[in-house]
């Protein structure tokens, strides 16, 4: 099943906020991540993951360092802030709502 | 296939990939970084699942999004690199090395304003010797702009003496020539000694090989821009010293003398240096603004020319010849000249003709119309007036002009009938470029003994 692309963007930043607040992370990692926890239903470009790290990190709700991968090589982490914790739980709550709007009407239909 | 020259192919196609990324504006080197290490990942996990290194590259890649997708949602985050900025590379050594220049330019920008208050020191005020500075004004900086270009492209020994002697034999002809006080010789020396030297310059810049391929195109787009940063340079310059009169006005004093004195003949030398290494620093950073404006100006100097064209046949009107009209006719030409010579600056030359190359040869055309009006006019009464320093000149420089665009318009009509190539114009004009600083020089040289310094 492949999900609108709607939805996909307004998963994303949840999404990776929420798999940063269970660790420092990087690119290749979170995609990994989001392909196992959606059993592979939630298909990103992958390039297109990084506009929106960028975006993140200039929101201020993450913030970047360079660090080296096993291999030695440069590699990018991210790190959630005090304020992308903030905004995880916020959107917590309304996707919630989202989700329980939503049950409520497709158990009665 | 062996694993060795697997990973060797792997590294090469990863290469390549990286180039290709990089070309693009809207994604910086630690984002190309970055989507690397992605791309690396990718790659190692397919491989360990059996995909040869080949097919790893291409699913990885293909993963990773086309690069017009991407480079648009990187551009939409990061908008300001669509705008192209003059950053030092953060490459040690290539900064190191661009320091190094900017040093190097400073020292010339500096050398140059001594170099004009200089004469001051021996009693040669602005104020009371204004011949002697009109006569050598491209003495005190276009031998410093030739040094910089020597010094940046590593010019061999004999053709700098070669050069250098070119602007002594200028200095001897602008100051042993015994010229009157008011004498038209003189300023026709002030007004061509810089086009003759221009070509000194040029020969600097294309690193002494004047007929090397492309070489000479290039100094041309070089003076463009360079004539385009000059001016900009210019009005900030002028911003600045409005600003100083204002703040020293506001304490009661004057400060007209440092403006003078100071700000404006010093600014004016060190800007030429200036402006030249920004034009060199900038080249691959920044639009060519010339061509630029050629493309704005070509239609509606077409038009005027038409119009004026219409306007003498319909009304009947013929060139008034009057005494200095010839300076306008030449200006005129030069301008045309321009406006081909920078079209065909920035032009594909493989590209087949196209609107733009019709309207470039109605301007030539009617240019040369409107030249051969002007010229029939006067030839008829030059005898009448007399043949003056100022008017030879004029026509000479008329005539020169005339056979560079009757050249271009010739080969330009061939090239639009599809009987020659651009290449055959563009070469013409570049060929064609001595010949104005040779008659500037003639003049220089010739025209104050031959009228008597009058």
């Amino acid at each position: 099943m492949d999900l609108g692309k709607d939805l996909v963007a307004a998963s994303a930043t949840p999404l990776v906020l929420a798999i940063l607040a269970e660790g420092d992370s990087y690119g290749y990692a979170i995609i990994k991540r989001v392909a196992t926890l959606s059993a592979g239903h939630l298909k990103w470009t992958d390039g297109m993951l990084y506009p929106v790290l960028h975006r993140l990190e200039r929101q201020g709700l993450v913030s970047m360092k360079w660090g080296e991968s096993d291999s030695g090589r440069k590699r990018k982490y991210y790190r959630i802030t005090k304020s992308g914790r903030l905004l995880l739980v916020t959107q917590q709550q309304q996707w919630q709502v989202v989700d329980e709007t939503l049950r409520g009407v497709w158990i009665k239909a | 296939m062996s694993g060795a020259t697997e990973g060797v192919q792997l590294e090469e196609q990863i290469a390549r990939w990286r180039e290709y990324l990089r070309r693009n504006r809207a994604i910086d080197s630690p984002d190309v970084a970055e989507l690397e290490d992605h791309l690396r990942n990718q790659v190692g996990e397919l491989s360990s699942a059996g995909l040869t290194g080949d097919e790893a590259f291409l699913i990885a890649v293909k993963r990773l999004g086309s690069l017009d997708a991407l480079s648009l949602e990187f551009g939409r985050e990061h908008t300001e690199r669509l705008w192209k900025q003059l950053v030092l590379p953060t490459d040690a050594d290539q900064s190191r090395a661009q320091v190094h220049e900017m040093l190097v330019v400073l020292v010339l920008a500096v050398a140059a304003a001594v170099a004009i208050k200089l004469p001051g020191l021996f009693g040669l005020g602005f104020n009371q010797n204004e011949n002697f500075y009109a006569r050598n004004l491209s003495l005190f900086v276009l031998p410093i702009l030739t040094g910089y270009f020597a010094w940046k492209r590593r010019l061999d020994a004999v053709t700098c003496v070669w050069l250098s002697l070119a602007f002594v034999g200028a200095g001897l002809l602008a100051n042993v020539y015994p010229f009157s006080r008011h004498s038209d010789t003189l300023e026709l020396t002030a007004l061509h000694m810089p086009i003759a030297l221009w070509l000194v310059v040029g020969i600097a810049y294309v690193g002494g090989h004047w007929s090397a391929n492309g070489g000479r195109m290039n100094f041309v787009r070089f003076s463009g821009e360079l004539f385009i940063y000059y001016v900009l340079i210019a009005l900030g310059g002028g911003v600045l010293t409005a600003f100083t009169m204002m703040m020293f006005k506001a304490i009661g004093l004057q400060a007209g003398w440092l403006a003078s004195d100071w700000l404006v003949p010093c600014g004016g030398v060190a800007a030429v240096i200036v402006g030249s290494w920004l034009v060199e620093a900038k080249q691959s950073v920044i639009e060519n603004m010339a061509p630029v404006l050629t493309k704005l100006f070509t239609p509606l100097f077409t038009l005027v020319l038409l119009a004026f064209l219409a306007t003498m046949v319909l009304t009947g009107r013929a060139i008034s010849v009057e005494r200095d009209v010839l300076i306008a006719f030449d200006v005129l030409l030069a301008l045309v000249v321009a406006l081909t010579l920078y079209a065909a600056s920035a032009r594909d030359v493989n590209a087949p003709p196209d609107i733009f190359d019709k309207l470039q040869l109605t301007l030539m055309v009617s240019a040369l119309l409107v030249d051969a009006l002007a010229l029939a006019a006067i030839t008829a009464r030059i005898s009448e007036f007399g043949f003056t320093p100022n008017r030879v000149a004029a026509l000479g420089e008329n005539l020169i002009l005339l056979v560079s665009l009757a050249g271009s318009a010739w080969l330009y009509a061939q090239f639009l009938r599809h009987r020659g190539s651009f290449a055959a114009v563009e070469h013409w004009q570049i060929a064609y470029l001595p010949a104005y600083s040779v008659w500037a020089a003639l003049v220089v040289a010739l025209f104050p003994p031959l009228f008597g310094y009058r």
